[in-house]
């Protein structure tokens, strides 16, 4: 997918309905609550971010982004690090992302199955990547980078990441630069 | 006038310079006025992020738009979350840049030194010979001999740890252990000595304290040296010098203290004093000493002289000459290669060492090492480590996996060049602007020109043949187009000192040519840049000058 379409398909997912940087994502059934979206975000936004950060990141034999809070760690560093035009796509990415679920799987992401869910951000994976392959500079961020990158920082610099996932130690105490090291150990956080 | 405001001494400054001036001055026996244009920071009390883990912070890894916004200089350095109450509100300290200059500053007890990089290499006389070998600016008035006893003096107090190298353009000094080198930095080292001839990879000489010294120390390798240390594991004015200073009882520190100008008493030839603004209150108040040593950081220092005018001097204090001002020089940096290894996976390390690698200067070092382009030369820094893979494809627990255990080896070198001293490259007084507290502020017109640009390239293209050359793979090079000068915050040169009191500002002892009583020993004193990281260099310069001072002031010459 070149970026016209990418930018042409988000725009069509959206049917341009942003207004005050918020959005609300159309349920697929009549009846169906809508979602409003802006910043900071909800309680329910965050538990939407929740998922899709714990999709990325799952809990294994340690625990994963949903645990870490992700979630609402996103909340924090888009209302406060991002420029308006990146909230902007952070937010309508959201939408997009059911939008994605509601076409692959016929219902939003928030009622999809754990593999449902993987299947789509797996796509949007691929189709953030094929982007950024031909991204120039000045063109706008994939709202999915975003979100993916926003969690492999919250998740790795959160405390469950840095101790249960990675290894830390607050004081070292000495410097060796040459120890052992086996497949599977885990990395140094920092 | 005042008793209170009655000193032997006034230093003006207390980052990395003004300290060493306090400690030297109070344990001579002088009462010792320190004003400190900043807030005051006291050594542990003072450091609120110097134990927090990353998952303390409230945006770890990235910036804040209200940072960016308040601090939009400050950004572009070193100021981050864990470290940006120890850099200036550039929004509360505006100058203009008639060219892009980035000019980051540290107004707090303690300067600059509570967040410097710590990387300490004596200069030598490759470096204090050049100026006049080549026509350059102005002759050094000093040689290596006079200041080596005062780098081994300021060495074996701040505690610096190196390796003993012999190398004649970079001489040793005196070393607390050295820090060791990692798998891939030994085996890249043992390689380009086989390679080459001229260049060597070395350990980083840095002032962390590898063995405890007195009540300070060791480091702990927790590498979050910038924001003020616990632990006492690197030199800093507040861990070091200060309390040095105040152990004496002879140390009055004021801080918020905007000294604005140097007081001249035209019969006397001589400084009484110095005028400070309070922060606070704004209200002036004058100060008097018999001897001054200006360590306020080059550009406020250079400000400072400028903004003395008097019947004697309506050009600024000592700048009969023309200079005070002028050669303002940086290092230029940000430009380098990296590259990864496919080896030592079964290697690992431990800790976190504040420290990195250094390749001392290879470049027109002798007849061999010649260039045709330019003229002086650069040293790497850089190191090697086993990171982990930032961005990877893929989403869930395959990605999780890969993401929890250490990527491969990697190595990078980055250079730091010399910046020639230019007279156009200059600091001057806006007559028409005024700063927040009235004062004229400061324009800085200053470029890389020439020689810097076309070093550059080879900076860049030798860091990369370095790499290939220890056989590392996936060599990329790198130029940051926006580094301005500034950025690496060795900013200096602006009263230089020389022999002849019609082209340089300072004398050999680093004492004003015209007021005796005056002594600059910050930056602002350099005659040429080198490319060796410099606070080293104003720490012994200031010991130097101090000791002189009083040796003058016990003559009854000042």
């Amino acid at each position: 997918m070149n970026r016209r379409d990418a930018l042409s398909r988000v725009a069509l997912l959206l049917g341009g309905t942003v207004v005050g940087g918020s959005v609300f994502l159309e349920g697929c059934k009549p009846g169906d609550k809508k979602m409003a979206i802006g910043l900071p975000f909800s309680a329910e936004n965050i538990s939407f971010l929740d998922e899709v950060a714990e999709t990325i990141i799952p809990t294994t034999n340690t625990p994963g982004a949903k645990a870490a809070k992700v979630g609402a760690f996103m909340n924090t560093m888009v209302t406060d690090c991002y420029d308006e035009k990146d909230q902007k796509i952070f937010i309508d990415g959201i939408a997009a992302i059911d939008a994605a679920c509601e076409k692959m799987h016929g219902h939003g992401f928030m009622k999809a199955s754990p593999e449902h869910r993987k299947e789509v951000l797996t796509a949007l994976d691929k189709e953030q990547k094929d982007y950024n392959a031909n991204k120039k500079e000045t063109d706008p961020n994939h709202y999915f980078s975003l979100m993916k990158q926003l969690t492999l920082l919250g998740y790795f610099s959160s405390e469950i990441g840095a101790t249960q996932a990675l290894r830390y130690i607050a004081v070292p105490g000495k410097y060796e630069g040459c120890i052992p090291y086996k497949k599977g150990d885990k990395a140094w956080a920092t | 006038m005042p008793q209170a405001n009655i000193f032997d001494a006034i230093v003006v400054g207390s980052g990395i310079s003004g300290g060493w001036a306090a400690k030297e001055l109070c344990e001579k026996g002088l009462k010792t006025l320190v004003l400190e244009r900043g807030r005051n920071v006291d050594h542990i009390k003072d450091y609120p992020t110097a134990t927090m883990n990353p998952w303390d912070f409230k945006h770890p890894g990235m910036q804040s738009k209200e940072m960016k916004e308040n601090q939009h200089i400050q950004v572009r350095g070193f100021c981050n979350e864990a470290n940006s109450h120890f850099f200036v509100n550039d929004k509360e300290h505006p100058y203009n840049q008639v060219k892009p200059f980035d000019w980051i500053r540290g107004y707090q007890v303690g300067g600059k030194s509570l967040v410097w990089g710590r990387q300490c290499y004596r200069l030598s006389d490759l470096d204090f010979e050049a100026n006049a070998k080549e026509g350059i600016g102005i002759d050094w008035p000093i040689r290596y001999r006079d200041i080596s006893p005062w780098y081994s003096y300021v060495e074996k107090f701040a505690g610096i740890s190196g390796s003993k190298e012999g190398l004649p353009h970079l001489p040793d000094g005196e070393f607390l252990p050295p820090m060791e080198l990692n798998c891939l930095e030994k085996d890249i080292a043992d390689k380009l000595k086989v390679k080459f001839t001229d260049r060597r990879m070395i350990i980083g000489r840095v002032a962390n304290l590898t063995r405890g010294l007195k009540d300070r120390g060791p480091c702990q390798f927790r590498n979050m040296c910038d924001r003020g240390c616990p632990f006492s594991g690197y030199f800093s004015s507040n861990a070091a010098t200060l309390p040095a200073a105040r152990a004496t009882g002879n140390l009055t520190l004021r801080p918020d203290s905007i000294v604005v100008e140097v007081l001249y008493d035209k019969e006397k030839k001589k400084a009484t004093g110095i005028r400070v603004l309070d922060a606070n209150t704004k209200k002036t108040e004058e100060f008097f000493a018999k001897i001054i040593f200006l360590n306020a950081s080059t550009i406020a220092s250079t400000f400072i002289l400028l903004n003395s005018i008097s019947e004697t001097f309506p050009n600024g204090m000592g700048n009969s000459s023309g200079q005070l001002g002028r050669n303002l020089m940086d290092h230029h940096y940000r430009v380098g290669a990296s590259a990864t290894s496919d080896d030592f996976k079964d290697q690992y390390t431990f800790g976190r060492r504040a420290n990195g690698i250094y390749v001392p200067r290879f470049r027109n070092i002798s007849e061999a090492t010649k260039r045709p382009d330019y003229i002086r030369g650069f040293g790497f820094q850089g190191g090697a480590s086993r990171g982990r893979p930032g961005q990877l494809d893929g989403i869930g627990s395959e990605l999780k996996d890969q993401l929890t255990e250490p990527g491969d080896w990697g190595m990078w070198l980055g250079a730091w060049g010399e910046h020639l001293p230019y007279a156009d490259n200059k600091v001057t007084l806006n007559k028409d602007k005024k700063d927040p507290f009235g004062l004229p502020m400061v324009d800085i017109d200053c470029e890389f020109k020439e020689n810097e640009k076309i070093m550059r390239k080879d900076m860049m293209n030798s860091a990369a043949e370095t790499l290939e050359a220890a056989g590392l793979k996936n060599v990329k090079t790198f130029d940051n187009a926006d580094a301005y000068p500034g950025l690496c915050i060795h900013e200096m040169g602006t009263a230089r000192m020389g022999n002849d009191p019609k082209s340089s500002v300072l004398n050999r002892w680093n004492q004003v040519h015209e007021v005796k009583n005056v002594f600059v020993t910050d930056g602002s004193c350099m005659t040429s840049s080198a490319n060796q990281n410099p606070s080293i260099t104003y720490m012994a310069l200031t010991a130097r000058a101090a000791d002189y001072a009083v040796r003058e002031l016990k003559k009854g010459n000042l």
